[in-house]
């Protein structure tokens, strides 16, 4: 099965939004190239752009390898994108909205009612509660495969605390300066406006009864998190303060961070840290990074939460596999976005159809992420499927089934040169009181070994430079 | 600011400066080592190292004696001495991390290059020369971090509690020399140990890096009674005890003016500085040295304690 080149390598003709850049490789000496991507990778590490991989003691920072080849986006595919993901973003916040309210969706059968209510993501405490301004997901990143010429479809919805905006944004500033010419070539849609956009988007959805001024912090579990480097980053584009749980508290259901100058009230928290860590006198007791008190404070409407709690249904794989008719549920249209193709393993004939064609899936545990609890059929061994086999069979309501997509290639450097790899895309979309928000592009994350179709950077992934390019 | 970022500033500072500080006095111990032995003091420079560093207890857990060797080791490269340089550097590393936001980009890159560049020092194989070598490229990455923080950061809460971190290091620091050293700089050793003790006191200029100012200052032969007035009382001298007072107060003032209110941090630090100033070196001689320093050392942590409560937590 043949990929679809983005570039078009492989089938003669490039394609037409490529062709500028594919001269500039052809002509660019190696040495050149050799040069611009050691430079790029002496950036990332003087600024700091590292991630912390779980579970890898040796070296616990690591930059996620950046490739300098950028991936190209046309203005017309970009239209088509940002649509859909509006339709698809704003479909999410009704369909919370609604589990979290009127439940009528599932009055209306277009989603089985366990599905949400055994969701290990379904925050009972937010039934029936109200959230300011009825927003839930205020960011997200909603994760994009092609793979033709016309065909994108969504891979899945990111409503917690999706990450990899920073690089998304650092990427484009090594690109300035390592290719200038590059960019006096091409008309490519600026991104660096996207802090502006967060912190507009944030401030818009402080509590109702709030002051004028709001005050809006980034809450981290600390240095010692993965994405700490983004949130230090964030903060600082933002111009907010980057909290610890231990920076705040809470007296009289209203927030405070410490400051030297004495305690200062806190409106909006763009919180990356989950739920479970949130309150440690509403969630998980043992958790040293929340807050004591602040589920009250939100729930008396003191605080806003970006996102708000309990968002991590829509990222359940089984609930994805729904959305296509609660997008038109909700918004009365048909879905611009298509979903892969999606067998329901708690359904029966679908587990036996999956059953019988392990090696040709890909198999997601409906609540894993990062790439990790997953199966892909074509590059499993024998023993990989038959364990996948028997976990199916204990428990079918736990996975879902897709067919292996030949996801798109972008040319990119290999050790044998300039080869084809295999990319998806991360847009990253704002919702907030005054409307939505996106700046054209995302993360383009790449699959560096041959083949593979895993992108995920705790498993080896990379990462690409994303230009829309304007009409 | 976040109290937890104001206290992350001034922990960064500080232990930059002890990075410094460490080196300083390997240094100067160093080459009084190398000096013939009837120079250098009976072989005891190595200890006296050792508690000049104030690691003292946890070091002769560690080791019977004190040779260059294993002095060398646990100051420099050991991570089981929380204040070895290596472990000054990657706290001050991670603090500065933590609160990246809050410094400059020039002042992280000094940490951040730095913490890079110490996986390459490797001390099994480190002759005296390379060794040197790690002394310098310690003091210019306190030199960097610290000019940078002078030329980038803005002038406010920030950039003042940055410099409350070096003046209170840096007092401690200078105190804990006069600690450790102050027999030799009594009147009486003059009669005992006679002009070899200028090798004493010259060390003690080194490890502050006075030995040039003193003679400008002076413009005389080393005397012990004015190396204890240039170290305790002399404002010009960055590393004095007065001058770091200078410093302290002056940026608790300025925190108190953008703040609104002063509190116990700027009363206690100005009584400090008012006794400096008012302190003349016979005077301190009189009533006991050792007893000044002790005291000293004692009120100095307790102004860091005092501007910890007030602001950092």
């Amino acid at each position: 099965m043949a990929a679809f080149d983005e570039m078009g390598l492989g089938n003669g003709a490039v394609r037409p939004a490529y062709r500028a850049l594919k001269a500039w490789l052809d002509s660019a000496p190696s040495e050149l190239l050799d040069l611009r991507r050691s430079q790029a990778e002496h950036f990332f590490r003087r600024v700091g752009i590292t991630f912390a991989v779980y579970g890898d003691t040796q070296d616990t920072e690591r930059l996620i390898p950046f490739d300098i080849i950028p991936r190209i986006i046309t203005a017309g595919e970009w239209a088509i994108l940002r649509k859909g993901l509006e339709q698809r973003v704003n479909a999410l916040n009704a369909f919370l909205r609604d589990v979290y309210g009127p439940r009528e969706c599932i009055r209306a059968g277009i989603i089985p009612a366990e599905l949400v209510d055994r969701n290990p993501f379904y925050r009972v405490e937010m039934i029936g509660r109200k959230v300011p301004h009825d927003i839930y997901v205020h960011i997200s990143g909603i994760d994009i495969v092609r793979v033709d010429a016309d065909t994108f479809y969504v891979l899945e919805d990111n409503a917690r605390t999706p990450s990899g905006v920073s690089y998304m944004l650092e990427n484009r500033e090594v690109m300035m300066r390592l290719f200038p010419e590059l960019f006096a070539e091409h008309r490519i849609a600026p991104v660096d406006n996207y802090p502006d956009a967060l912190l507009a988007t944030l401030r818009s959805v402080a509590p109702e009864a709030g002051r004028r001024n709001p005050n809006v912090v980034l809450l981290t579990p600390g240095q010692y998190n993965s994405a700490f480097y983004e949130h230090s980053f964030l903060a600082d584009k933002l111009g907010v303060e980057l909290v610890e749980g231990s920076d705040l508290y809470v007296r009289d259901d209203v927030v405070y961070m410490r400051t030297t100058e004495g305690p200062q009230r806190v409106d909006v928290i763009y919180r990356r840290i989950d739920d479970d860590f949130l309150d440690p006198l509403t969630f998980r007791p043992d958790s040293a990074l929340g807050v004591p008190g602040l589920m009250n404070a939100y729930l008396a409407g003191n605080v806003t939460l970006a996102n708000a709690v309990g968002t991590g249904v829509c990222d359940d794989k089984a609930v994805y596999s729904y959305m296509p008719e609660i997008v038109k549920f909700f918004s009365g249209e048909e879905p611009i976005l298509k979903n892969v193709p999606t067998w329901r393993c708690r359904e029966p004939e679908a587990l036996s159809y999956v059953l019988d064609h392990l090696p040709e899936l890909v198999v997601k545990e409906v609540n894993g992420s990062g790439g990790y609890g997953m199966l892909v059929g074509p590059h499993a061994t024998q023993q990989q499927i038959q364990s996948f086999r028997k976990k199916l069979k204990h428990d079918p309501a736990g996975f879902i089934a897709q067919p292996t997509l030949a996801l798109s290639t972008c040319p990119t450097f290999a050790a044998s040169g300039i080869a084809p790899r295999h990319v998806d895309l991360r847009p990253f979309v704002l919702s907030g009181a005054d409307g939505i928000r996106c700046v054209p592009g995302g993360l383009t994350r790449v699959a560096l070994k041959e083949g593979s179709l895993v992108v995920n950077s705790s498993q080896g992934g990379g990462t690409k430079d994303t230009w829309v390019l304007d009409a | 600011m976040l109290s937890r970022t104001a206290d992350q500033i001034y922990w960064t500072a500080r232990y930059v400066e002890r990075a410094e500080f460490l080196a300083r006095i390997l240094e100067a111990t160093l080459r009084l080592s190398s000096l013939p032995s009837n120079y250098g003091g009976a072989g005891t420079e190595w200890d006296s190292a050792v508690l000049t560093s104030g690691c003292a207890s946890a070091f002769y857990k560690a080791h019977p004696y004190a040779d260059e060797h294993n002095v060398r080791e646990f100051l420099a490269f050991s991570p089981d001495n929380p204040s070895s340089i290596r472990n000054c550097l990657a706290i001050a590393r991670t603090n500065a991390r933590a609160v990246r936001t809050a410094l400059t980009v020039e002042m992280w890159d000094a940490l951040n290059g730095a913490w890079l560049e110490l996986r390459q020092f490797d001390s099994k194989k480190m002759g005296r020369e390379d060794f040197a070598r790690f002394l310098d490229w310690v003091k210019n990455v306190s030199l960097t971090f610290d000019g940078s923080a002078y030329r980038t950061m803005l002038r406010n809460d920030a950039y003042w509690f940055s410099r409350l971190g070096v003046g209170i290091e840096r007092a401690d620091n200078t105190a804990r020399i006069l600690d450790v050293k102050y027999h030799v700089l009594l009147p009486e050793t003059e009669q005992v140990g006679g002009s070899l003790d200028y090798f004493q006191w010259t060390t003690i200029l080194r490890e502050v890096s006075a030995h040039t100012a003193y003679h400008w200052v002076y413009r005389q032969s080393v005397q012990p009674w004015l190396v204890a007035d240039l170290l305790i009382l002399n404002r010009q001298m960055p590393r004095s005890l007065a001058a770091s007072y200078d410093t302290i107060v002056r940026h608790l003032d300025l925190i108190a003016d953008a703040y609104g209110r002063r509190g116990p941090s700027q009363r206690q630090a100005r009584a400090m500085l008012d006794k400096l100033a008012a302190a003349k070196i016979d005077g301190i001689f009189q009533s006991g040295l050792h007893e000044f320093i002790t005291d000293f050392l004692r009120d100095n942590s307790r102004v860091g304690a005092t501007i910890a409560e007030q602001y950092l937590i």
